[in-house]
C-alpha cells in the first residue's frame, strides 16, 4: 500500500490547525489514522491512535500510524499521566459508554484536550422530536436501531459536564449544519450549530 | 491467503562464532566456548544491507523457519508467514533465523560436547539469560556483515528475545514485533515449567544430565513435559473443536489406555517431540523464561527512550499460556517510555499456538506492518 495523499477531511483539517506543531498527540477514536498521519508528516508531531474498529486499525497500521486496538471506556489507564501534549476526541464522545470517565482520563493524560461533538439540541432535531420522530441529520445520520451513538448531548449539557470536571473552554468553534465553521457573530449555537469543536484545558 | 509462494529447498548453515580462546561472555560473567550457531537465511541482502529481518524462535523451535529441507514432507515452522509474496516477503526482505544458544538443533547447548573434557556439558553447562541469546544473535549478524536490522520478529520466547534486544540495543533495530510473549512470567507460568522440569529430572534415565553417556534418553519425563506443555498451548475451545469427546478408534472397552482421541493426540505429540528435542535444552531454555523480567531492571527503558523503536505487540484472545494481559503489560511499559507502539489483541480460537497459524487478521497486520517498515527503511 502506498501512503495516502495528504488531503484531510475538512473536520480533521480544522482539528489539525488546533494542534501545536511538534507536539505529542493521542488521538482517541483515530479511525484510519488520517489526522495523526497528517500531523506526523506535515507538523512534525509524534503520537498514538486508539481505535476499536479492526478494519480501521489495519488501515492506520498500513498508513504508518502507531495505533492501539483498545476500548476507550476501559483501557485508558494504560497511558501515563501527563504523557501527551494534546489529547483528541473527535466525533467520538457520543459513541462511548462512560464519557465522564473518558474526559477525566483525557485530562489526566494530556494538558490540552480537543473534543468535538454533534449537537443534539439543534433546532432541526428538536422539530423532528416534536413531530414524533427521532432526530436525524448530517451529524446524526443513523436510524435509532443501527446507530453507533450511545450518548446524546446538547452543547449546553456538554459544557455543564466540562465545568463539573474543572475543564476550561479555551476555544469553541461552532459548525453549521453543513459542518462548516461559522464566524464569531453566530448566535444561539445550542439551537443552530450542528456540532462544535472545543479546546479545553484544566483550570 | 492469496499468495502461496514457497522458498523451495533451503539449507541450515553452522558457523563457529566463539572459540575456547575467544569465548562468549555470558550475562552471568561465565564464559563459554566454542559456540557454534545453526542458522538459515532466505531472500537476498540488499547492497545497502538495509532489508534484514531477524526471526527469533520459541522454546522448541529451530533455525528452519521456512522452505523445505531435502526430502522433507513438511516445511519450516513459520513457512505460512515467510516466503515470496507472503506477509514477510522474501522477494524484498533478507530473513535470518538462528537456533538459540542452549538449543539442540545445531547451536551449542547443554548436550553438546565440552571440548575441554571431551564429555557432554550436561548440568555443568552455565545457566543462561535472555541477554545471552541476543549476544549470540548479534555475533551472527556481525558474521553476516549486517550492522542494523530493519526488524526483529518473534513469538512466545522469541518475542521475549526481541523485547530484550530492543531494550538493550535499540540502535540496532528500527522495528520490533513481539507476538504472544511476556515480560514477566506469572506464578502459574512458572508452575507449569516446574512440573515439566520435574518430570524430566525425576526420570530414572536422566542420570544427572549424563544420559547420553549412558546411551539413554529420559523419554518418559520429556514426553510428559511435552504433553503437559501442549495442553497449555491450545485453548479449551481448540481441544473441543479438534477432538471433542471422540473415542480413540482402537478403544474396545474403558480402561487406562488411550481411550479418547485427545489422549492419542497428546501421546503422539509427546513421541514425536522425543525425535527432535533434548531434555537438557528444555531445562535450560524454560528456566531463562522464568527469570526474564526486563522492566524490573533499573533504567530498563533509558536506552530505548533515547532511541525509539517502532514496536508491534500482538496477543491472541484465547491464549492462556501468555494471556493478553502479558502483552498489555509490555505495551504499558513501552508506552510509558514513549515508544511508538502498535497493539492488537487478535481474535483466534487456537490459544497460544495461534501465533504459528495463518490467522487472517494476524497475517494482514504483519503484512501491513512489514510493508510500512519496508517503505520507511532503516531509521
Amino acid at each position: 500500500m502506498t501512503p495516502r495523499p495528504i488531503t484531510l477531511r475538512p473536520d480533521l483539517d480544522l482539528i489539525a490547525h488546533l494542534v501545536p506543531g511538534s507536539s505529542r498527540v493521542l488521538d482517541l477514536g483515530c479511525g484510519d489514522g488520517a489526522l495523526l498521519h497528517h500531523l506526523m508528516a506535515e507538523h512534525d508531531c509524534t503520537g498514538t491512535g486508539v481505535e476499536i474498529d479492526p478494519e480501521k486499525v489495519l488501515a492506520a497500521i498500513a498508513a504508518g500510524v502507531p495505533v492501539m486496538e483498545l476500548d476507550l471506556d476501559a483501557d485508558l489507564q494504560l497511558f501515563a499521566a501527563a504523557s501527551y501534549d494534546t489529547v483528541v476526541l473527535s466525533r467520538t464522545i457520543q459513541t462511548i459508554r462512560r464519557p465522564e470517565l473518558v474526559l477525566r482520563e483525557m485530562a489526566r493524560i494530556g494538558s490540552r484536550l480537543i473534543v468535538s461533538a454533534p449537537n443534539f439540541g439543534l433546532l432541526q432535531h428538536r422539530l423532528m422530536l416534536l413531530s414524533g420522530r427521532m432526530p436525524m441529520s448530517r451529524e446524526l445520520p443513523y436510524s435509532w436501531y443501527d446507530t453507533p451513538n450511545l450518548r446524546f448531548t446538547t452543547l449546553v449539557d456538554l459544557e455543564d459536564l466540562f465545568a463539573k470536571l474543572g475543564l476550561v473552554i479555551d476555544q469553541r468553534i461552532n459548525l453549521s449544519i453543513a459542518g462548516e465553521p461559522v464566524g464569531k457573530g453566530f448566535r444561539a449555537a445550542n439551537l443552530r450549530a450542528g456540532a462544535a469543536v472545543y479546546v479545553l484545558s484544566q483550570g | 491467503m492469496t499468495d502461496n509462494g514457497s522458498l523451495g529447498l533451503v539449507d541450515t548453515d553452522i558457523v563457529r562464532l566463539f572459540t575456547a580462546d575467544d569465548p562468549l561472555v555470558l550475562a552471568s560473567g561465565s564464559t563459554l566456548g566454542p559456540v557454534d550457531v545453526a542458522y538459515e537465511t532466505y531472500g537476498t541482502l540488499s547492497d545497502a544491507r538495509d532489508n534484514a529481518v531477524f526471526i527469533c524462535h520459541a522454546l522448541t523451535g529451530d533455525a528452519h523457519a521456512a522452505g523445505y529441507h531435502p526430502g522433507a514432507k513438511r516445511p519450516g515452522w513459520w513457512d505460512n508467514l515467510i516466503g515470496p509474496g507472503k506477509p514477510l516477503d522474501t522477494d524484498r526482505f533478507f530473513v535470518i533465523c538462528a537456533n538459540l544458544l542452549g538449543g539442540c538443533q545445531g547451536t551449542t547447548g547443554p548436550s553438546s560436547i565440552d571440548p575441554a573434557t571431551g564429555r557432554v556439558y550436561g548440568l555443568g553447562f552455565p545457566l543462561l539469560d535472555m541477554a545471552d541469546f541476543v549476544t549470540v544473535h548479534r555475533a551472527l549478524l556481525t558474521h553476516l556483515g549486517i550492522e542494523r536490522l530493519l526488524a526483529a520478529l518473534g513469538g512466545s520466547l522469541g518475542g521475549m528475545q526481541v523485547l530484550e534486544w530492543a531494550l538493550r540495543y535499540p540502535e540496532q533495530l528500527t522495528n520490533a514485533a513481539i507476538v504472544a510473549a511476556s515480560s514477566r512470567l506469572t506464578a502459574q507460568n512458572i508452575a507449569f515449567s516446574a512440573v515439566a522440569r520435574r518430570a524430566i529430572m525425576d526420570d530414572p534415565d536422566f542420570n544427572d544430565g549424563r544420559y547420553s553417556e549412558a546411551g539413554v534418553v529420559p523419554r518418559l519425563g520429556l514426553r510428559t513435559a511435552r504433553m503437559m506443555a501442549h495442553i497449555t498451548y491450545l485453548s479449551e475451545d481448540a481441544f473441543s473443536e479438534k477432538f471433542g469427546r471422540t473415542p480413540h478408534p482402537e478403544r474396545n472397552e474403558p480402561g487406562f489406555g488411550i481411550d479418547f482421541a485427545v489422549e492419542s493426540y497428546l501421546d503422539h505429540q509427546g513421541r514425536v517431540f522425543l525425535e527432535r528435542f533434548d531434555a537438557l535444552s528444555y531445562l535450560y531454555l524454560s528456566r531463562v523464561m522464568d527469570y526474564f523480567d526486563p522492566f524490573s531492571r533499573p533504567h530498563a527503558t533509558d536506552a530505548v527512550a533515547a532511541c525509539p523503536v517502532k514496536f508491534l505487540v500482538m496477543s491472541f484472545d484465547t491464549d492462556w499460556r501468555f494471556s493478553t494481559e502479558h502483552s498489555r503489560r509490555i505495551v504499558k511499559h513501552l508506552e510509558h517510555a514513549r515508544q511508538p507502539v502498535t497493539f492488537r489483541d487478535i481474535p483466534a480460537s487456537w490459544g497460544h499456538d495461534s501465533f504459528l497459524l495463518p490467522v487472517e487478521r494476524y497475517h494482514d497486520t504483519l503484512r501491513g506492518w512489514f510493508d510500512r517498515a519496508f517503505r520507511e527503511g532503516l531509521r
